[in-house]
């Protein structure tokens, strides 16, 4: 009897022991899945994981479609089989566009073309928002409402007006629809830049302008010596931007510099990347009939070359400047205040 | 006391100085003024002319509002345009937004990789331009394979009036140019969130909060402002973007014979007035909702003023009853003189 009453108790021992083991393999399980409130759990982890891969796929996959498309040939494309990776490394689709795009030349106009606005864009952005963030004028918050006003104001609205304003100055053909808009301030997008320096100029101590003054500095040396070399990280952006929205700006490119629809035979013909991307199809067609039987029909393989090609340049200056590019927004205060 | 005004009046080597700013802003004031100012005053003339280019330049008529009209009563392209317009802005702008949000702080939790993630995340802002979108939507390229849209369609049309069922169908059949679009908004969400002050999750960690709260309680609130910027941009930009049909459609019109520039300017304001509309909605509804702070202020105020208001009442009523008391306490030794006279 006495010895039924101890297995008893140590039953219900091992019971209150195993009960009390398996509420802390509980406790232990759900801190590893879920986490503390300090540390993060694996399941946690592994959700984040699983979504920022997948969502990265999704961002990935017209790119990856992309390139697997553009090394196809055409039995490949019609294969039903050959989903992504094609039979063979097929470069003709390269060669081809290459030729239809006349890619050396239109890539050397495209670097002008985005170059020189970008250059002007970064000076005299960096000028007005140094002047709007470092002197208390009379008129300054309107001003700078109507600088966020011109940011809202679609381009339509005053589309056509410039258009003629261009053609009577006789801007049109040429660089110069580009340049003049930069140097007034009035660029592609220039009023973010402008709001990008007025904010970064605005954090630069007032103490030390102040003791560049009293050392005898004028008003232009101090921005000079003083604000530009210290505004790096904001010039960066600004540079990259500006030259990443210029070069994929296809219509007022179309419209003004490369002269859609009033050609000129003396003036030099610019052309760009973006632009020829956009009229792939007739310019390859054109190129054929006058190659001859050289040239294959238009594929999507040829249209999907096209297309890598018109892009590589800023995904290789991209791939090079990421850190820069992704790490100096933190840097420059874009968001403001 | 020299007359010949060399005394300078307190705060005028200042203002002198500052004058310099003007400098400064010139190129800008006058891009704004040449470019942006008179180009808008040229536009609305224009749009209230019949215009037709001649060798020897444009022969204007005055028609006054005629041109407007004419949109409204002969043209169903631009209605039907605006239609689609408006709903797909309205639908697809507040998703864009949440999405960013979304992988701005999943981008900003303590992940390996980091880097690689964003650099995927940030491609977009590179090489998203409309001639590559066009030639990627030409191939079906730019919406998810796997994802059957005919189904939720049909899903959709039974419970949703068919409109609002085909413009939600085609947020999910164009998934990927939508993410597409989305790279600058998550990059200004990112840099704003690295902003707010980690002591802030502390203090609300010790209070016991979770990390649901922590979000609603202190991350919205931070980024509202963000949050109004982003909606701002992806409105024009999406309005903005050359694979907007109307803009096509204004193109067009600026170039063809029968509309003319006239015309277009016309559609052009027309256009750019709804989207300022839109914007204004927009700026509306995210600056008029107050967070749960504002909220409790305002309620403690409401509170205040009502108790100071009851008081008030007790004041007064009991004045008067006072008032009232003195009055008979009057009429009665009045009566008792009475009386006794």
């Amino acid at each position: 009897m006495q010895s039924s009453s101890l297995s008893k108790n140590k039953s219900s021992l091992k019971r209150v022991l195993s009960a009390e083991n398996r509420e802390q393999m509980k406790y232990k399980c759900r801190k590893f899945i879920f986490g503390s409130k300090d540390t993060e759990g694996a399941g946690k982890l592994f959700v984040i994981y699983l979504l920022l891969i997948s969502i990265g796929f999704v961002y990935l996959y017209p790119v990856l479609y992309m390139i697997s498309k553009s090394f196809m040939n055409l039995n490949d494309l019609l294969d039903t089989s050959i989903n992504w990776i094609p039979s063979q490394m097929y470069l003709d689709n390269y060669k081809q566009a290459l030729k239809s795009m006349d890619y050396w030349k239109t890539f050397r106009d495209s670097v002008v073309v985005a170059g020189i606005p970008t250059l002007i864009n970064v000076v005299i952005c960096a000028i007005v928002g140094y002047g709007f963030a470092r002197y208390e004028f009379k008129g300054k918050k309107l001003l700078i409402g109507l600088l966020l006003f011109s940011f809202i104001l679609p381009p339509q609205a005053t589309m056509m007006p410039t258009y003629v304003f261009y053609t009577n100055l006789g801007l049109i053909n040429s660089l110069k629809a580009f340049v003049v808009p930069a140097v007034l301030g009035q660029g592609i997008k220039s009023q973010i830049f402008i709001l990008i320096f007025y904010n970064f100029f605005r954090q630069i101590p007032k103490v030390l302008i102040e003791a560049a003054k009293i050392d005898g500095a004028g008003h232009f040396k101090i921005f000079r010596k003083i604000a530009l070399p210290s505004a790096a990280p904001a010039i960066l952006v600004v540079f990259l931007f500006s030259i990443v929205w210029y070069w994929n700006e296809s219509y007022l490119t179309q419209l003004y510099v490369v002269g859609a629809f009033t050609s000129n035979a003396d003036t030099y013909h610019w052309s760009s990347l973006i632009v020829s991307l956009k009229n792939f199809e007739n310019s390859y067609n054109t190129a054929r009939s006058v190659a001859g039987s050289g040239m294959v029909d238009i594929n999507e393989s040829i249209k999907m070359a096209g297309t890598m090609l018109s892009i590589l340049p800023l995904l290789l200056m991209y791939l090079v400047l990421q850190k820069q590019f992704v790490e100096s927004v933190d840097r420059t205060g874009i968001t403001g205040e | 006391m020299k007359k010949n005004g060399r005394k300078i009046k307190p705060g005028e080597l200042e203002r002198r100085e500052n004058a310099i700013g003007y400098l400064f802003i010139l190129p800008w004031l006058i891009g704004l003024v040449a470019l942006v100012l008179w180009p808008m005053a040229q536009s609305f003339q224009y749009s209230l002319n019949k215009i037709r280019l001649l060798p020897q330049g444009m022969a204007k008529v005055y028609v006054g509002f005629e041109n407007y009209s004419q949109i409204f009563l002969k043209d169903p392209d631009f209605i039907m345009g605006l239609e689609t317009y408006l709903l797909e802005t309205l639908i697809s702008v507040p998703v864009i937004v949440a999405f960013s949000l979304i992988i701005a702080m999943l981008l900003n939790q303590k992940i390996s990789c980091r880097g690689l993630f964003r650099m995927i995340f940030f491609l977009p802002i590179i090489i998203a331009s409309g001639p590559v979108m066009q030639q990627l939507a030409d191939q079906e390229a730019a919406s998810i394979p796997m994802m059957n849209v005919t189904m939720i369609e049909q899903l959709l049309d039974e419970y949703l009036p068919h409109v609002l069922a085909v413009s939600i169908t085609s947020v999910f059949s164009n998934m990927i140019t939508l993410l597409w679009y989305s790279g600058v908004q998550i990059l200004i969400f990112l840099a704003a969130l690295q902003k707010i002050d980690t002591s802030l999750y502390e203090a609300a960690k010790m209070d016991g909060g979770s990390k649901w709260e922590c979000f609603w309680k202190i991350t919205l609130p931070t980024v509202k402002p963000m949050i109004l910027l982003n909606v701002v941009y992806t409105v024009i930009f999406m309005s903005n973007n050359e694979q907007n049909s109307l803009i096509v459609l204004i193109y067009d019109t600026m170039l063809s014979a029968t509309g003319g520039y006239g015309y277009a300017s016309a559609m052009a304001w027309l256009y750019s007035l709804i989207e300022s509309a839109i914007v204004i909605l927009f700026a509306l509804l995210i600056m008029g909702r107050k967070d749960v702070y504002e909220r409790r202020a305002k309620k403690h105020r409401r509170e205040m003023k009502k108790e100071a208001r009851l008081e008030k009442k007790i004041r007064r009523r009991g004045e008067r009853n006072e008032r009232k008391y003195a009055k008979q306490q009057l009429k009665q030794k009045q009566k008792q003189s009475k009386k006794s006279a």
